[in-house]
């Protein structure tokens, strides 16, 4: 029973906790989960969340930042005034819980389609872009010198990287060559300048409540590279389920993400925040290939991977949106 | 010849029963479970309604396209071998339609409530 081992981890780091209650997973992979519990304290419990991978599996598979980065940056996140949980502890092996760590607790939302139709969202709805505008430029800004060590990025990698895995599913798809060929003409090259990139910041890893953003989570994909890609990826069309007209999350314009990026003392530059929508666009579609393939592959043989494999046609139509409109 | 009732009529009454008699008494997580299958089912009735007529203009477009002949994958790849290479690009006659075309019949199919689909539905002749 989990509790047990979190209930000795608890005592050890947060003086006076008597235990723990209600653990309960809230999702797990083959290598990672997250746990939610409660700490038991005299002064009243403490809403805690565990993330791991479980003892027996060891370093991070190919793109991830590794959880002792993820808690890293969590933390310095925090530090900065961003909206981020408290990192609580990092788990030792005495702790006999596997790698990973312990954080505080953020109530709030992260399902989409809540926060876009759901009248206790109504007053945060106008704010959000411009709200996430200024925490991007905020985890853009994370001191340098502190940051863990991670991978880089550039658009050239990315495009290969992208081509690769999509030729390796042997399925053709001409709206995918099309755009491969778009992004291949258009990259920008390298940028003039390389900051940590959050890489995943878009719904299910922003924490909402009705006053707005309260926590980033979910910095697996964290990497350094070009700025312009967190801009880009919150502005691409699966993410704004069904809200098509308003390209930041189905909320907002990008002239509010923009200006709320400018107000932080940075500078976006529309153009390649374009291109990384496109790459983004193409990025998602390949991912759903992806799982596809995990599906027939047979790690996870479930309805929902087999019919995500059906949501690649979604990114095709947005790639055609995006590079051969048919005007209005 | 097999008999009646076609498959189409037997995929939409298992899943008519289970969104009209099952869904309702399902609760968490396995309710979203049975969702997911409850649109795969309807995914495949929308199939074996359209996918005939939608591969074989598919197949004529791309003859016409490529001057080649061939299955539908064998044409999609050579289409995509084309593109790759830069010997078609959307400046090329028909290209662009038949993408589009291609596309909106697999949207037709896949997932006919994505707004962008709906949205390029009532936009056709552009």
């Amino acid at each position: 029973m989990i509790e047990t081992e979190l209930g000795r981890c608890v005592a050890a780091f947060h003086p006076g906790a008597t235990g723990v209650t209600g653990a309960a997973k809230l999702s797990g992979g083959a290598s990672q989960e997250t746990w939610t519990f409660d700490i038991v304290h005299p002064n009243g419990t403490v809403g805690a969340i565990l993330r791991r991978a479980p003892p027996g599996y060891g370093a991070a598979p190919g793109r991830a930042a590794g959880l002792d980065a993820e808690a890293t940056l969590m933390q310095l996140a925090h530090d900065a005034g961003l909206p981020s949980p408290k990192v609580m502890h990092v788990l030792t092996p005495e702790d006999g819980l596997g790698r990973g760590f312990i954080m505080a607790r953020v109530e709030g939302e992260t399902i989409a389609r809540k926060i876009l139709r759901d009248e206790e969202y109504a007053n945060a709805r106008p704010l959000l872009a411009r709200q996430l505008g200024r925490v991007i430029a905020g985890i853009h800004s994370l001191p340098q010198a502190k940051l863990p060590k991670l991978r880089g990025l550039t658009a050239t990698k990315e495009i290969e990287d992208l081509s690769r895995e999509y030729h390796s599913f042997n399925w053709p798809r001409p709206v995918f060559e099309l755009a491969l060929r778009w992004l291949r003409d258009h990259d920008p090259g390298p940028s003039s300048e390389v900051t940590l990139v959050h890489g995943d910041f878009r719904h299910g890893n922003l924490i909402i409540g009705p006053d707005g953003v309260r926590a980033v989570l979910d910095w697996e994909l964290a990497h350094f590279g070009d700025p312009m890609e967190d801009l880009g990826w919150i502005c691409v069309n699966s993410w704004r389920f069904g809200e098509i007209d308003k390209p930041v999350g189905g909320f907002g314009t990008r002239d509010d993400l923009f200006a709320g990026y400018e107000e932080a003392g940075r500078k976006a530059d529309p153009d390649r925040v374009m291109f990384w929508e496109v790459m983004g666009t193409l990025r998602w579609g390949v991912m759903c290939c992806g799982m596809m393939q995990r599906f027939r592959l047979g790690p996870d043989h479930s309805m929902e991977r087999a019919m995500i494999g059906r949501r690649a046609s979604e990114t095709e139509i947005d790639l055609l949106r995006l590079l051969a409109s048919r005007g209005r | 010849m097999q008999d009646e009732p076609t498959t189409t009529e037997l995929i939409k009454a298992v899943a008519d029963f289970l969104r009209n008699e099952i869904a309702p008494a399902i609760k968490g997580h396995n309710s979203f479970k049975l969702r997911v299958g409850i649109n795969a089912l309807d995914l495949v009735t929308r199939q074996l309604a359209l996918a005939e007529a939608g591969d074989a203009t598919e197949a004529a477009r791309l003859k016409a396209l490529l001057g080649a002949d061939g299955s539908l994958i064998e044409l999609n790849r050579a289409l995509s071998e084309r593109i790759a290479s830069g010997e078609v690009d959307l400046t090329t006659p028909g290209l662009s339609e038949h993408l589009w075309q291609t596309t909106m019949d697999k949207l037709a199919v896949d997932q006919p409530n994505y707004a962008s689909y709906k949205r390029e539905l009532g936009n056709k002749s552009g």
